[in-house]
């Protein structure tokens, strides 16, 4: 079982002043394996932030971010490779604003394609997305803060927590709605395709 | 010196042997009954005490083998079975005795069983003791005789409802006698400060210290006594032991007795009596500590307050706050020399008073600040970070108690006591408001408090004279900007016409603080006033010409404004960004000639500001995405536009990005909606551009490295055609896809010593995705189904 947290475009300090306290309140060190973030942090004070929840920290850059160096895109691989099982999962993240049109399921899958794995992790809407399509599964986590989308109107901010076990990942969606927290989950499992150059 | 203490220890063991020598012998004769033996021998035992040459702690120690020696004598002179001798003629023999020091504790001892036989009125033999040793004038020996005297005389006191109470004892008598033995000790205690050459002063101080709580016992004895209520406090007990602390013009004596009275007679009392009390304080000597003994008293009356709900009132009646603060402003204007740091920590513990006692009184509050913000005018400039630090105390100590900025912001002299800060610790204190706002989740919500929390700040927003921008650290400066970028999200009012004022303020503010400033703060600005656009937009259909004055093209003036003071800076690419924000909010207000201004404005910048290569990908990028979303343009504009987007694409650096944005551009001509443009001809236009940049990237790899150059950019535009195809765009065949399948296969072939293992899982997993289309059966089955793999 490896927990996952999938987060991104909190867009602080420039369109919200921080997490809400009650995700501050849920998201303690100690309890999550890796960090997903798909970008527009904005500034470092959220870097070091993250980097407290768990060290293991993977970042890609959105356009608004401070520090430019992040790169594009980035992957990441979970679990062992077991003779018998295939029990890894390939995730990718890009924060999503180089892929046109913005959202769009279609032009996401191929980037999904292009980096070859099973989870394509993006942001940039700011609108929760869970998907699945014959190539694997696209989630973004949407904006952790709520924070103003040219997008999405009346962002509700949320993020995603993905439990991880052999082929089998549980996505978990955390959502604050009218100053609720409200949890939903979703169930993915990974086929056995047949083995490609992994 | 340390022969000194040599030869005290010396000396000290001599006395003890002295009287254990003595007490031997007087034991034998109190085992015989002889009292004539037993006088003899306890006399010569107490001459002992009669040495000058032991300091406070050594004289005790000698002071308490007597005192153990004395209890036993009581007890031998209590029974006069054994010696035959009435109480009241052992009182006249032991006046016998040689030497007074001797005779006196003898006499002491003898008082006490005389005062129990009740032979005598209690008060009169008390008077009498109480006299009597006025015989002894060195310090030392007469503070322990008196204090003897005080254990002694401790259960015999006529207080009310004890024994000894009568018609001619009242508890009147118990009190003077307490109070003239304390008058007494406290001038001898007095004394010692003015013996031997001033250069022991220090030592002498230590000394003196150690037989404070000998002279403080009385008040503890006087503040047990039954009978002194409040009345006799207030008329007597108060005003004696005040005269005698005022008079004896000694600041040791004055600090401790203070602080005394304070800590051993109760709270009820010290309200009732706090004007008297109070006024003593002026009065005292200049060095004392006054305002610790003034916070004491003022902790101690807090926590009264704090213990129960019914005290509360009783603090109104006696107008305890307002006698507080005067007597606070008589000290500082008595102390001339009181320095800067005295004066402010009275008013932070006048605050916490106030605060803990009266916290709905805000006009306290703002007036313990005013005599604050009095104090500092009176000082040219303040320097001392002691008292620098005390002020940051006093203007925090409203934020924490209430939590809600709101209510510091009520208060008049709020700013000004901030004004008197040096430029770094206003500054602090700046950030200090602002973490309390984010602490607490506080929003702001009036303009004309947004107006005020401004000017609080105003160190952290602009530069003010005298301040040295070259010495601010990176770091710090960051982290102080990023703070005000974080603050401007709280300030919040669901009215859009008080919310344009708001950030109307916000940007009047911050339009002034330099180019270092504006990048952090305009950001902010711009989603605030995107937010009350929206808002606006939302509440569209309710609001009946009375919002004339705004307008969703008034709040586009402004943001074209704010936008624009980022030249300034420069900042280019964030100004595009946010043009490009604002040219998508025109779009969904369904203002053309709105957006594609900002549209212009971008592309402005993007041909004249923006060089760096990198930086030109992510910006084409964001005009392409963006522009895809447009609605709102008739065909010309959009011509326009798209025009320039993809000419911009394919003039980019390199061959791979410019690629990209090419094929990217060929979204602006399909858009999925009902009524989006779907001109197929000119997307198969731009994948063939795509295709060609494509075909020059491979070959000038091939000539420059040797080797093939990006094969994945084939495989993409692969994807762009199966995109469209399934779309339904007529112009792009399966015969089409067929073929750049092949072309792909040959290219990766015929680079075999160098596989491109990335491209071929691309392609491998495009490939399976065409087969997974085919097997879904239905129109998509059969669409796909002309692809010959």
């Amino acid at each position: 079982m490896v927990l996952v947290l999938a987060i991104g475009d909190l867009h602080i300090p420039h369109r919200a002043p921080d997490l809400p306290p009650k995700f501050k309140s849920m998201l303690v060190p100690g309890k999550i394996q890796h960090i997903i973030c798909t970008g527009n942090l904005c500034i470092k004070e959220v870097h070091d932030y993250f980097k407290t929840l768990c060290p293991d920290l993977h970042i890609t850059r959105g356009e608004y971010d401070e520090d430019s160096r992040y790169p594009e895109n980035k992957t990441l691989t979970i679990g062992q490779f077991k003779l018998g099982t295939i029990g890894q999962f390939k995730l990718g993240i890009c924060h999503g604003h180089q892929v046109i049109p913005w959202g769009d399921l279609d032009s996401l899958a191929m980037v999904q394609r292009q980096l070859d794995v099973d989870i394509l992790v993006t942001g940039h809407t700011h609108q929760f997305k869970a998907y699945k399509h014959e190539g694997g599964v696209v989630i973004n986590p949407g904006s952790a803060t709520g924070a103003y989308s040219s997008f999405t109107y009346d962002v509700n901010p949320s993020f995603v927590l993905m439990d991880i076990d052999g082929l089998r990942v549980v996505v978990y969606v955390y959502e604050l709605i009218d100053g609720e927290v409200k949890v939903d989950k979703i169930d993915f499992k990974k086929t056995a395709t047949a083995p490609s150059a992994h | 010196m340390l022969n000194g203490t040599e030869d005290e220890e010396k000396w000290l063991a001599e006395g003890i042997a002295g009287i254990q020598h003595n007490a031997f012998y007087m034991h034998r004769a109190l085992d015989s009954n002889n009292l004539r033996e037993a006088l003899k021998y306890s006399a010569q035992m107490l001459s002992e005490l009669r040495t000058s040459k032991l300091s406070p702690r050594k004289y005790y120690e000698l002071y308490m083998r007597a005192f153990d020696e004395l209890k036993r004598l009581e007890l031998f002179f209590k029974d006069d079975s054994k010696h035959g001798v009435s109480v009241v003629d052992l009182y006249e023999l032991v006046q016998h005795a040689g030497n007074i020091l001797p005779r006196l504790y003898l006499l002491c001892t003898v008082g006490s069983i005389y005062i129990k036989s009740k032979e005598a009125p209690a008060k009169e033999v008390l008077k009498d003791l109480v006299e009597m040793c006025r015989g002894v004038q060195h310090p030392i020996r007469g503070l322990f005789l008196r204090s003897y005297l005080a254990q002694i005389s401790r259960d015999k006191l006529p207080d009310i409802g004890s024994e000894y109470e009568g018609d001619a004892d009242t508890v009147m008598d118990a009190v003077d006698f307490v109070l003239q033995n304390f008058t007494e000790m406290n001038k001898l205690w007095v004394r010692m400060q003015h013996q031997g050459p001033g250069r022991v002063r220090e030592k002498r101080e230590k000394e003196r210290s150690e037989l404070q709580d000998l002279v403080g016992k009385n008040l503890h004895v006087l503040s047990q006594i039954e009978g002194v209520d409040l009345e006799m406090y207030k008329e007597t007990v108060l005003p004696r032991v005040l005269e005698q602390v005022v008079n004896c013009k000694d600041d040791l004596a004055q600090y401790y007795l203070m602080d005394c009275i304070i800590q051993v007679f109760p709270d009820e009392y010290h309200l009732q009596t706090l004007e008297t009390l109070l006024g003593a304080c002026p009065q005292l000597q200049p060095t004392v500590d006054v305002k610790t003994v003034l916070s004491r008293l003022m902790d101690r009356l807090s926590n009264y307050a704090t213990s129960s709900a019914d005290v509360l009132p009783e603090f109104l009646q006696v107008e305890a706050f307002s006698k507080l603060s005067n007597a606070i402003g008589k000290v500082i204007e008595a102390q001339v020399d009181m320095p800067a740091v005295g004066a402010i920590t009275l008013y932070v513990s006048l605050l916490t008073f106030t605060l803990r006692v009266h916290p709905d009184r805000l006009d306290h509050v703002d007036q313990v600040l005013g005599a604050c913000v009095k104090k500092l005018s009176n000082i040219p400039k303040l320097e001392d970070s002691r008292a620098m630090k005390q002020v940051v105390a006093l203007l925090s100590a409203p934020l924490e108690k209430y939590n809600d900025i709101v209510t510091a912001l009520t208060l008049s002299n709020y700013p000004r006591v901030m004004d008197h800060l040096d430029i770094g610790t206003n500054k602090l204190m700046a950030m200090v408001i602002i973490q309390s706002i984010m602490k607490n989740n506080s929003c702001i919500s009036t303009a004309d408090k947004v107006e005020v929390l401004f000017e609080l700040i105003k160190g952290l927003i602009k530069d003010t004279d005298g301040a040295d921008v070259d010495e601010l650290d990176e770091e710090d400066f960051k982290e102080e900007q990023n703070s005000v970028a974080r603050l401007i999200h709280m300030l919040y009012n669901d009215e859009p016409e008080e919310m344009l004022k708001i950030i109307c303020i916000v940007r009047k503010h911050t339009m002034v603080g330099g180019p270092k400033r504006l990048p952090f703060t305009v950001s902010s600005l711009v989603f605030s006033a995107l937010r009350l656009l929206r808002q606006l937009q939302g509440q569209e259909g309710d609001i009946v010409g009375e919002e004339a004055s705004m307008t969703p093209n008034k709040i586009f003036q402004l943001l074209t404004q704010i936008i624009e003071s980022l030249s300034a800076v420069p900042s280019p690419e964030l100004a595009l960004r946010l043009y490009l924000q604002c040219a998508e909010a025109a779009n969904g207000c369904d203002i053309e000639h709105v957006a594609y201004e900002f549209f212009t404005q971008a592309f402005v910048l993007y041909e004249e500001e923006i060089a760096d290569s990198k930086a030109q990908v992510t910006a084409i990028h964001l005009i392409i995405g963006t522009l895809q979303r447009m609605n709102v343009f008739g065909v010309e504009n959009r011509d326009t536009l798209t025009h320039k987007a993809t000419g911009y694409s394919a003039r980019l650096l390199k061959k791979a990005d410019q690629c990209r944005a090419v094929y990217a551009c060929s979204h602006l001509f399909w858009v999925d909606d009902q009524d989006g443009i779907k001109d197929g001809e000119r997307v198969l236009l731009c994948l063939k551009r795509a295709l060609r940049i494509a075909n020059a990237a491979q070959q000038m790899a091939n000539v420059a490295r040797g080797s093939g150059g990006p094969v994945s950019l084939f495989v993409e535009i692969l994807n762009k055609y199966i995109y469209f195809f399934e779309k339904g765009n007529k112009q792009i065949t399966s015969s089409a896809i067929q073929g750049l399948i092949e072309f792909i296969n040959t290219e990766m072939q015929s680079d075999s010593t160098n596989p491109d293992s990335v491209a071929d899982a691309f392609l491998a997993s495009t490939l399976r995705y065409i087969q997974f289309q085919k097997q879904k059966g239905g129109v998509v089955g059969e669409k796909f189904e002309s692809i010959k793999l």
